[in-house]
């Protein structure tokens, strides 16, 4: 149910993966993000792919779970796979009917795009799964430090997210018990007609929207208590640190961008 | 004496194969009986929650089999609608979970997914509202307009609007000032008598169990370890303590008075048996 949410939840652990600097994973993740649209060819993706999974493996974290990640995309998946193939017009007729024609560069065409987006969603859910959020923010902060000379605020910016994040599982959580208390009374979630849902769902959109501005409410009190100003002359607690495993994770991942770079120009 | 909840060889495991996996119960047998005061205690994280979700079917046992009045709750999908009227679940700090804009609405939520008429449902909320002692005017404001105690008997109302042959409450004073405790635990206490209803409190405050039950159930680490009467569990002092849990102030007082070599009962677990046994010693004269 909904404790089965997996998007942005961060699994403790004690790989190198994990105690990477967050600034190199949020670098490497780009770079990998980028050579998933440079890369046009089956062997192109399999590089990729080998570099993904190489990752996974050093990360401990079980494949299972990471594809778990994937259900609720079902849906986006299965429409880039069915737009794909009915929107490719290249290549060799193998059916048509109607007004759709498939041909056999889309599907090819279609393959290699769901691969892409199950890649770029396997790969970012890595992100998060070993990087707790915090540590997550932090690395953002300091990778976009350079933006503040021109006043983007970029620590309030940083600030919101973490906060955002800390909160997810909170009102996950809060959902949860809602929803049960709710259900305890006898409210109905599943059956019925999508109006009827969605006048269901009031039960416990209402309690939660309560609960969700007094937290605010609690949190801002907390912060100016304890003198929260902003990030002028803020220091942190745990510096971040770039260790060799960074230089190390860095350099593969822009091996892997050149060779996939490499390969396109090669015309494979 | 009849039991109404069966619980046999139930096991609830959280996030199955995922690095969290946790036995939250192992294996747990329990009998409530038709008509009793049960009270359950455990420290945070021992399992006690978990076990009451399952007696109105909101969990799902990973194994196990839960009889209600003799039949599987999980044996088809009405029924298991069915228990959650017949067995009603007051959660830790209800008045969250209010959400209707009066207060006569959000009680009436309950009978209302029950289907039932209208005039069966207004009799039903207005019932409910004296059990917890709201006057009608309140009725009619909205419920977040309340103080914490009004809000709490709010929403313990609209639990007791269905009329649960079962009324199970987790905490249901948790962070009340003492008059408010007084006034919710005697409201719980006349739903009882009222209705001949079956009863099982969740507390950490061990007078307030101690005034309430007849039978106390003691959870630990996914685990039932005692069962029994306050005086008898009451006795087990030292393995209480080892829980985490503690025993009634009064029964640590004639503990200690039974240690200095006083004969007195070291069983006690409430201040009247107090007041009666330390008058007896006194030689049948009033205290006071």
């Amino acid at each position: 149910m909904l404790k089965d949410i997996t998007i942005g939840q961060y699994f403790p652990g004690d790989s190198p993966v994990h105690k990477m600097d967050p600034r190199s994973k949020i670098l490497a993740v780009v770079i990998y993000i980028v050579a998933l649209f440079v890369c046009k060819s089956f062997v192109g993706y399999l590089l990729i792919l080998l570099y993904l999974a190489a990752a996974v493996k050093i990360s401990t974290i079980s494949p299972r779970s990471l594809l778990k990640g994937l259900k609720p995309l079902v849906f986006i998946l299965a429409f880039t796979a069915i737009l794909n193939l009915f929107y490719t017009f290249e290549g060799n007729v193998l059916v048509h009917f109607w007004r759709l024609t498939i041909t056999d560069a889309g599907i090819v065409r279609a393959i290699l795009m769901v691969v892409r987006v199950m890649m770029l969603v396997v790969g970012t859910f890595l992100l998060t799964y070993t990087t707790s959020p915090i540590t997550l923010t932090d690395g953002l902060e300091r990778l976009l430090g350079g933006l503040k000379k021109i006043h983007v605020p970029v620590h309030e910016l940083a600030m919101m997210m973490s906060i955002a994040l800390r909160f997810i599982p909170t009102l996950i959580e809060e959902t949860d018990k809602i929803m049960s208390a709710q259900k305890a009374r006898g409210a109905d979630f599943e059956t019925g007609n999508i109006f009827q849902k969605a006048k269901a769902l009031l039960p416990i959109m209402v309690p939660l929207f309560v609960s969700a501005f007094r937290r605010a409410d609690e949190l801002a009190t907390a912060m100016e208590c304890r003198c929260y100003t902003g990030g002028v002359g803020r220091t942190k607690l745990s510096p971040l640190k770039w260790a060799k495993r960074d230089t190390i994770g860095m350099a593969v991942t822009v091996l892997m961008l050149a060779a996939v770079i490499v390969l396109k120009v090669f015309g494979f | 004496m009849n039991p109404i909840i069966e619980v046999k060889g139930l096991t609830h495991i959280y996030s199955q194969g995922t690095p969290f996996e946790r036995y939250a119960l192992d294996n747990v047998d329990l009998q409530v009986n038709q008509g009793e005061f049960m009270g359950i205690i455990g420290h945070t994280g021992s399992g006690k929650s978990t076990l009451i979700q399952h007696l109105n079917g909101l969990l799902k046992p990973t194994s196990g089999t839960l009889l209600f009045e003799g039949k599987d709750i999980w044996s088809d999908k009405k029924f298991t609608r069915d228990v959650r009227f017949q067995v009603g679940l007051v959660f830790q700090y209800p008045e969250y979970q209010l959400f209707e804009e009066t207060v006569y609405k959000d009680i009436a939520f309950g009978p209302k997914n029950m289907k039932l008429s209208e005039e069966e449902i207004d009799r039903r909320v207005r019932e409910a509202a004296r059990f917890v002692e709201l006057s009608d005017d309140v009725l009619e404001m909205s419920p977040f307009a309340l103080s914490g105690g009004q809000k709490r008997r709010v929403a313990i109302a609209g639990v007791i609007a269905m009329e649960p042959k079962v009324l199970i409450l987790d905490e249901p004073t948790a962070g009340l000032d003492p008059k408010g405790r007084e006034q919710i635990l005697s409201n719980i206490k006349n739903y009882q008598t009222a209705k001949k209803a079956t009863v099982i409190m969740v507390s950490h405050s061990m007078e307030e169990i101690a005034d309430s039950v007849q039978r106390l159930v003691v959870v630990n680490d996914a685990h039932i370890v005692m069962d029994g009467t306050p005086s008898q569990v009451f006795a087990h002092a030292k393995e209480l303590e080892e829980m985490g849990l503690a025993v009634p102030q009064v029964t640590n007082i004639f503990r200690r008075l039974g240690e200095l070599g006083l004969p007195v009962d070291t069983t006690v677990y409430t201040t009247k048996q107090a007041v009666a046994l330390l008058s007896s010693l006194k030689g049948g004269a009033s205290v006071c």
